[in-house]
């Protein structure tokens, strides 16, 4: 099996309400330095070996139409390597 | 239109897992004068209704996105069609949502920006009367209904907010107040042809005293009942 990684992140340009609360939490945590917090979502699916252009076109058109809401979302696809799933730099 | 052996229009009221008001959506049909009709998720056709609604509540958990899975239910393919045909749809709070996610409607609801979920009795300005849901009010008419949602803040980019704007699809605003965020004080809007308009305040929670804080939403499904006889 190999993962395919889809981010979903608000766009710049949307409100993240969500990620202010966050921040705003930091300094009573006591993390300080920290500028802005963008909350988002990751998805990890499990294909079939080996991951092919074709595969992977129609990835992104499940992330287009259903996993991210383009209206305010962006989107990326990536096929995670081994070596960066076992937490090995990349 | 198809007419029912009762000679009342029929609307359709759809319920999804996790729909809430699709029971308090029926009632406020058949207070309206109509014949309201239960339509499951899964139905494959929509029972030769004249009209649906898209009820509140948290269809499937909100998970992923409020509406985003319900929009992919099997109802939904031939609800879109017969919309895009011209059939009133309409949606209230996680119906809005799903016309959104089905781009029925442009836009999107996000996070209330200030976190907390609303619930409240919320004044609006009418501000579009000829659509399929609001013939029955006067232009500038302003009512009350509960408003009710944690995910109401419609945004849109500022280029769809103009052309909302320009081409007067904006159906209602918020006043006294704006209770989520909303771009520009939105509460509600149409598709060009105004026979789609989502909003997200409840009217089918206004439609009797007893229950209500006015009558003042009875007024959609009165409206849609007087275009089904028309039409």
């Amino acid at each position: 099996m190999a993962r395919v990684v889809v981010d979903v992140m608000l766009k710049p340009e949307i409100l993240d309400p969500q990620g202010q609360a966050v921040q705003r939490a930091l300094p009573r945590l006591g993390f300080e330095g920290v500028d802005g917090v963008r909350q988002g979502k990751r998805f990890e699916l499990e294909v079939a070996e080996p991951v092919t252009d074709d595969a992977l076109a129609r990835i992104h058109d499940l992330a287009e139409t259903f996993l991210a809401n383009t209206v305010i979302e962006n989107f990326t696809v990536r096929v995670e390597d081994a070596e960066s799933a076992q937490g090995a730099p990349a | 239109m198809t007419g029912s052996a009762s000679g009342l229009g029929r609307i359709g009221v759809v319920t999804f897992p996790g729909s809430l008001d699709d029971g308090d959506a029926q009632r406020a049909v058949r207070l309206a004068g109509g014949e309201p009709v239960a339509l499951w998720h899964r139905d494959k056709n929509l029972h030769q209704v004249d009209a649906v609604v898209l009820p509140g509540g948290f269809s499937y958990g909100d998970y992923l996105r409020c509406g985003a899975i319900a929009r992919f239910s099997p109802v939904m393919e031939p609800l879109l069609e017969q919309a895009r045909a011209g059939m009133p749809v309409l949606g209230i709070c996680n119906g809005f949502q799903v016309l959104c996610e089905s781009h029925l409607l442009p836009g999107a609801l996000t996070r209330n920006d200030h976190l907390h979920f609303v619930c409240r009795d919320q004044k609006l300005r009418v501000e579009r009367t000829d659509t399929a849901w609001t013939s029955d009010y006067t232009h500038g008419q302003e009512i009350t209904v509960p408003l009710k949602n944690g995910e109401g803040g419609y945004v849109a980019d500022e280029h769809t907010l103009d052309a909302l704007e320009a081409e007067g699809r904006v159906v209602f605003r918020y006043v006294g107040g704006n209770p989520n965020g909303s771009r520009r004080d939105i509460a509600g809007i149409t598709n060009e042809a105004g026979n789609v308009v989502g909003l997200m305040p409840h009217p089918e929670h206004a439609v009797e005293t007893l229950t209500g804080p006015t009558t003042d939403g009875l007024g959609f499904f009165t409206s849609a009942l007087k275009r089904l006889v028309t039409a």
